[in-house]
């Protein structure tokens, strides 16, 4: 499945390990929430960066002692219907100041990329290999928007009174 | 009339060049359809009984002539020659095709209009008092209020993929013409013992299997926290709202659920930590909203009670018109005009392309160039001189919109049942024709006074039966619709859902029972001036079942 980040196509460098088996202490790692919570300790002492998969029918605030040292946050969409990983980013974004990769995983659709942008996802596991294609051309179809949240545009009603106010997307073209 | 600018013209067109994209990518089979059903409903198109159906948005229900014209363009070009005015100050076009999507709305964004979250599980077209900024009883106009929440829900990038569809309404005003309490979000603009103006915010109305009344949750919200409470409210409903049953997935369920003080415990809390955040609107975010309103510039004229008086006695079709139709409006001089779309025998909310292009020709000569649409499914000239009412009635009789009904029991809403509708489990327009037949009578109509007349076709209740004065609910039974009669619902400021009469009727028997509990109802006031959810309340629905059931 194509891995997208910082709008550029590329390797997934974490793993996914099984809740029963030991954790390495130098690989790249994504847990399961049970696993990180059982034994966070020890698991963010480790030389490799962690990551952790995280429901979106549960509390994103458990994770707030932890975020300074969480490398990765993968949010669930079960179904791109299914939007509650939506608020569950922009709180880690704008609420708890996370600044580690915030990952949307599941059924993330091409149709989808420029709300989770904007709601403060900067990698996307993508089911299609032709949405990912179409990546930076979602991201660009819009120029204008009304409201803010986590990637920082000012909205319209602010650009109208503050004409200078610019844009800032948080996202370089690729090369 | 709220002007569109760079901004709002920019974002429109970059939406219509989406559409055409995603509709394009169905129409190859990139997309399939369940992918495509969610982006098609964010864009108001439907799939109906026998084609597609196109809902735009007349956002609060205010339409300029020339956008009025476009309506009537689109449906002449690409519909059947008419348009459908639902109860959300919408127009629903019931018979274009797909690949003719694109060009519709290339059209309609032209003239400043879209079906941008007209359906969907998102936040839906934000509606108001079609009286707003000309009724004589409201604190400042609703429609700033309404336009700012319009833009801050478009294409809101946290709220899009919501447990179901989301309606907010405004109101300003002392009389509820906006029906605030059976919405997701209900807003109340008025003035605290301090003077301020600020929102009673009640949340959890609706309609459905499950009707509730909305239910106050902050009696005054400052202006400058409208948009961080409304968006505390969707969070918390996002995040907890039911997503593993469709019927149990509105709003109106979590705070029954909760309890509207745990739930507005739940909303207060998420709200704290917003509240000086991005979304505080300042004087001047308000300011600059409402500078982009346009109104008329009025004229300083004497209100015409003598020569109105005059013409009253020596007409008697405008006497029952001007008596009906014509209310008081802010300005001396002036009178708000509502044009009923409920002919006798037609459907309720129907307009045909010369209709509309008619009403578009007489708003610029009459009405500063502006229409309201209402939940009634009536339009409005909302800038009439009081001296020009009589050549106004004589334009307006002769297109068949000066119907003296507005309010009374042949002013019926209803949904577009099971002529056109998916859902539909019973036809509800013939049974509207069929009453508008038996109370034609326009005299005796006005005897009965003012009685709310609302059908739905099916339980999900886009006619609001629950909060109709009189309800009528169709339901299938073993094949064929019967129809459940509901007494005493109302949807203003004293909203209340009404009260089963009795058995389920069949088709047939819908227009004689209504006949009887009508006759009921002038058999049981107390005074002639009683209103009929007056004489409900007073008496309950046990007397008209007793005369309604023994005549059948």
């Amino acid at each position: 499945m194509p891995l997208i980040k910082n709008a550029r196509w590329i390797e997934d460098r974490y793993a996914r390990i099984p809740d029963d088996a030991p954790v390495p202490d130098a690989r790249a790692l994504i847990l399961s929430a049970g696993r990180l919570l059982a034994g966070a300790r020890d698991i963010l002492a480790r030389r490799g960066p962690t990551g952790v998969i995280w429901p979106n029918d549960r509390d994103i605030g458990e994770l707030v002692p932890y975020l300074d040292r969480l490398a990765l946050i993968a949010l669930v969409f079960p179904a791109f219907k299914d939007g509650r990983a939506y608020s569950q980013a922009r709180a880690l974004r704008e609420r708890y100041g996370f600044r580690g990769e915030l990952r949307a995983t599941g059924d993330v659709l091409r149709d989808q990329f420029l709300f989770l942008h904007r709601a403060g996802f900067d990698a996307f596991e993508v089911r299609k290999p032709e949405d990912a294609k179409a990546f930076w051309d979602a991201l660009q179809r819009y120029n204008v928007f009304y409201q803010p949240a986590a990637d920082g545009a000012a909205s319209a009603l602010r650009r109208r009174l503050f004409p200078a106010s610019t844009q800032n997307l948080a996202v370089t073209e690729p090369a | 009339m709220y002007i569109y600018d760079e901004f709002d013209r920019a974002l429109l067109a970059d939406r219509v060049a989406e559409f055409r994209d995603q509709i394009a990518r169905r129409l190859s089979g990139a997309l399939t359809e369940d992918e495509f059903k969610p982006l098609r409903l964010m864009n108001g198109v439907y799939l109906q009984l026998h084609a597609y159906m196109l809902r735009v948005a007349i956002p609060y229900g205010s339409l300029s002539s020339d956008q009025l014209r476009t309506l009537a363009h689109v449906a002449r070009r690409y519909d059947r020659g008419y348009g459908h005015f639902t109860t959300r100050q919408n127009i629903q076009f019931n018979w274009i095709k797909l690949q003719d999507m694109p060009e519709v709305l290339a059209t309609l964004a032209q003239s400043h209009l879209h079906a941008m979250q007209t359906s969907g599980n998102c936040i839906r077209n934000v509606t108001s008092d079609q009286w707003a900024g000309v009724a004589p009883d409201e604190v400042e106009d609703p429609r700033v209020y309404a336009e700012i929440l319009r833009q801050h829900s478009t294409m809101h990038p946290e709220f899009s993929f919501l447990p179901r569809k989301f309606k907010i309404a405004v109101t300003a005003a002392a009389q509820d013409r906006a029906a605030i309490r059976i919405h997701d979000i209900g807003l109340r603009l008025h003035r605290n013992a301090a003077g301020e103006a600020g929102f009673e915010v009640v949340v959890g109305g609706g309609l459905g299997r499950t009707p509730f009344i909305g239910k106050t949750i902050k009696s005054f919200l400052h202006k400058r926290d409208l948009l961080s409470y409304v968006e505390a409210i969707l969070r918390v409903y996002n995040l907890y709202g039911r997503r593993d049953n469709i019927y149990k997935a509105r709003i109106k369920i979590l705070v029954h659920d909760l309890g509207a003080e745990a739930f507005a415990a739940a909303v207060e809390n998420e709200w704290r930590a917003i509240r000086d955040g991005a979304l505080v609107l300042d004087d001047a975010v308000i300011a600059d909203i409402a500078s982009r309103f346009r109104y008329p510039e009025y004229d300083i004229l004497p209100d015409e009670s003598e020569a109105l008086a005059a013409e009253r006695s020596s007409d008697r079709a405008f006497d029952l018109w001007y008596a009906n139709s014509v209310a008081p409006h802010r300005m001396p001089g002036y009178a708000i005009v509502t044009l009923s779309l409920k002919p006798v025998g037609a459907p309720p909310g129907d307009a045909t392309a010369e209709q509309m292009d008619a009403i578009a020709d007489l708003a610029d000569r009459y009405s500063s160039r502006e229409i309201r649409v209402g939940h009634e499914q009536n339009l409005v000239l909302p800038h009439v001189r009081q001296r020009d009412l009589p050549a106004l009635f004589r334009a307006l009789d002769a297109i068949g919109v000066a119907t003296a009904n507005v309010g009374l029991v042949s002013d019926i809403i209803a949904c577009p049942g099971l002529d056109y509708c998916s859902l539909a489990n019973a036809r509800s327009i013939p049974i509207a024709q069929e009453l508008t037949r038996r109370f034609r009578n326009l005299e005796a109509a006005r005897d009965i006074g003012r009685l709310h007349i609302n059908i739905s076709g099916c339980i999900n209740a886009c006619g609001h039966h629950h909060v109709g004065h009189i309800g009528i609910l169709g339901v299938e039974k073993n094949g064929e619709e019967f129809y459940q009669i509901t007494l005493g619902g109302r949807a203003d400021e004293q909203a209340g859902l009404g009260t089963l009469l009795g058995p389920a009727v069949p088709y047939e028997q819908v227009a004689d029972v209504i006949e009887d509990v009508v006759s009921a109802y002038v058999a049981l006031r107390a005074r002639p001036d009683e209103l009929f959810i007056d004489t409900v309340r007073r008496v309950g629905v046990e007397p008209f079942k007793e005369r309604v059931y023994a005549a059948h």
